[in-house]
């Protein structure tokens, strides 16, 4: 890869005066199909220029639709989304300017890669010779040049969502919109992927607004990511924020692994009782968010967790409840200690380095933490 | 190894097919052929008849504008009936194939019966113009008579063929010209038309070649002075006993016919896509 790609997108991409990104305002957004529950309900959210944004949530939870409501492809039910501060509402897609990128890539299967390319530059009566121009210079940033008169289906599906990404940011348009445009690729093109659109969004400069159920994809490519459950915004955030300070018990289990203790109503006091035993608290890991005081729950990292053999190899202060290893599961470059936790059994688990001794199923241990490390959430 | 690895050859079970086919096609087509231009003696005398004798090429013109008119009538009928159909629930779209096919379960003299009864001097159609101020349109005996009923009759050729293709566009392409610029008409046209193509060619090539050879509907719809090929052909088959000169013609009809035939599977309309009615919409909308 050389740097003149970039460089020429650059120049043309961001020409003086334009600003490089775009700001999406969701106002009280809601989508009701007439089913049981809106498929969207009530979301309020500022996508900020230049920010990558992912939606990420289980099937269902009301991510994509609302990023079909943002695309123009489904009409808002209540509510308003402004593009720079101009309402949209009532603008039909194609009057939107917004690039979309399709999971199963939707290219036109009777046009070639250079027609494909080509069609939003068309459909702006962009002049021939500058059609063949931007297509050629975009196809380089992709890495596909050679391959225009090829047809989509003599394409494998990575050099075909390139070409969908092509299509979508060919015409500089306000901002791109990727609905789960990974999820029909194995790991690695999956990966590699990923990498060329972290290095895109950085070159074109655009916002990103990137749609995906999967987490891992989430914490890697976004800036923030808004967090969907039930048609609602379950937490907003860096990925970090989202993973060490997770607000509800439903981020705390949606990213990453967590030992959960749920405590009902306890009183979230300088302590806490969890099965007989009694763990301090610090005020600063308790979430704000409001469903604190109607029911909780105590989350701890897997990798926040330690073992000690007694009770008195416990450093003091820490939180300590006594465990059995139910199993060990070899990850190379650690070991995850499966454990039944406490009187009644609960499942956890920790990582272990593989240096540190070994563990055989049925070994009785003392699991502790700091109680900084630990999380109290809303359950 | 066990012996059910011999491989018996497997185009011994093509032979009745081809034996029925060399027997009732070929043979006769052969016979026409040569008939044709050996009556009397060896000559072509027969073919180039067709050009001066002043009746064969007004009507084949008359048949081939009639076959035409069919073609888009029944394209302009049956393309927005197939992308509903694709459109509507699975049970509408049961109701609306039956529809399209009740003229195939219905005899083909009772419905040209029918649209004697609908069409004739007096009848409701001409009751209607007739409501209407339009004292002087006649339907029954005229080409415009009959080019009614045919488009009828054809319909299901043009619609089974349109609807499996139309079926298998992803209508999320549609989205995506949306998303790219692109109008909804524009999207149409664009995208979905030229997607389409492949069942327009089926279609328009399987109506107008059945057209060109329609007997019963312009016989009993028709008038002998404004007969079409078919017609021609009979009155020179079983009035006139002219073999050579209605073998000549029917020559002609056939390369016209495989002409036209070739020229579609080269624009990228396969026949192929009949096949796939029958499957119906097997890959349906994820």
């Amino acid at each position: 890869m050389t740097t003149t790609p970039s460089t020429t997108v650059k120049a043309t991409g961001s020409s003086p005066g334009t600003p490089s990104g775009t700001e999406i305002r969701l106002d009280r957004v809601t989508k009701d199909f007439g089913l049981a529950a809106p498929a969207v309900d009530d979301i309020s959210l500022t996508i900020r220029p230049g920010e990558f944004m992912t939606f990420l949530g289980p099937s269902g939870s009301g991510k994509t639709t609302t990023l079909n409501l943002i695309a123009g492809f489904e009409t808002l039910t209540a509510g308003t989304i402004a593009l720079n501060g101009t309402d949209v509402s009532d603008v039909p897609p194609h009057r939107r300017n917004l690039g979309m990128l399709f999971q199963n890539y939707a290219l036109f299967p009777h046009l070639t890669v250079a027609q494909n390319v080509a069609y939003p530059l068309r459909e702006r009566k962009v002049p021939k010779r500058e059609i063949a121009r931007k297509v050629a210079e975009v196809l380089e940033l992709v890495q596909l040049t050679g391959r225009d008169d090829n047809h989509p289906s003599q394409l494998s599906g990575g050099q075909q969502q390139r070409v969908a990404l092509a299509r979508a940011i060919v015409f500089e348009p306000r901002a791109l919109l990727l609905d789960e445009p990974l999820g029909a690729l194995d790991r690695n093109l999956r990966s590699a992927l990923q990498a060329e659109i972290r290095r895109i969004h950085r070159e074109v400069g655009s916002t990103f607004v990137f749609v995906t159920h999967d987490q891992e994809e989430a914490m890697n490519l976004s800036d923030r990511i808004a967090l969907f459950n039930n048609g609602r915004i379950e937490q907003i955030g860096t990925p970090q924020q989202l993973y060490a300070e997770p607000e509800t018990l439903f981020t705390a289990r949606f990213l990453g692994d967590s030992n959960v203790f749920e405590l009902g109503q306890a009183a979230l006091d300088r302590s806490i009782v969890w099965d007989g035993e009694s763990w301090g608290v610090d005020p600063a890991t308790v979430a704000a968010h409001p469903g604190v005081r109607a029911g909780s729950a105590i989350v701890v990292r897997p990798e926040d967790v330690e073992v000690a053999a007694r009770r008195d190899e416990v450093p003091p202060g820490a939180n300590a409840v006594r465990a059995v290893v139910r199993d060990v599961e070899y990850m190379g470059s650690y070991r995850t200690l499966l454990l039944a936790m406490g009187g009644r059994g609960l499942p956890g688990r920790t990582r272990v380095s593989p240096l540190r001794g070994d563990y055989a199923i049925g070994d009785e241990i003392v699991a502790w933490w700091r109680p900084g490390a630990q999380r109290i959430v809303a359950a | 190894m066990s012996s059910n690895k011999i491989r018996w050859p497997s185009w011994p079970l093509l032979v009745p097919a081809l034996a029925l086919l060399a027997g009732i096609l070929l043979v006769p087509l052969a016979d026409t052929l040569i008939r044709s231009v050996s009556t009397p003696g060896w000559t072509l005398s027969n073919y180039s008849n067709l050009f001066t004798d002043g009746v064969t090429l007004t009507v084949l013109w008359r048949t081939a504008v009639t076959a035409a008119t069919v073609t888009a009538a029944a394209l302009l009928i049956g393309y927005p009936y197939a992308y509903l159909m694709t459109r509507v629930s699975p049970r509408a779209r049961g109701i609306l194939l039956v529809i399209v096919l009740i003229p195939f379960w219905t005899s083909v003299m009772a419905r040209n019966f029918a649209w004697i009864i609908i069409l004739q001097d007096g009848g409701p159609v001409q009751s209607l113009f007739e409501f209407f101020g339009a004292d002087d349109v006649v339907f029954y005996g005229t080409t415009v008579g009959v080019t009614i009923a045919m488009t009828q009759v054809m319909l299901p050729f043009m619609v089974l063929p349109l609807f499996s293709t139309l079926g298998a566009i992803d209508r999320r392409l549609l989205l995506a010209a949306r998303g790219l610029g692109s109008s909804p008409t524009a999207a149409f046209w664009k995208v979905y038309w030229p997607l389409s193509r492949g069942g327009v060619m089926a279609g328009v090539i399987l109506v107008f070649t059945l057209s060109l050879g329609f007997y019963v509907t312009p016989a009993l719809l028709g008038s002998p002075q404004e007969s079409l090929v078919a017609q021609l052909l009979a009155q020179r088959t079983t009035l006139l006993l002219d073999f050579a000169a209605a073998g000549a013609l029917g020559m002609l009809v056939l390369v016209v016919t495989l002409v036209l035939v070739a020229w579609a599977n080269r624009m990228g309309g396969t026949m192929s896509a009949i096949g796939v009615v029958a499957a119906g919409r097997t890959e349906g909308r994820r």
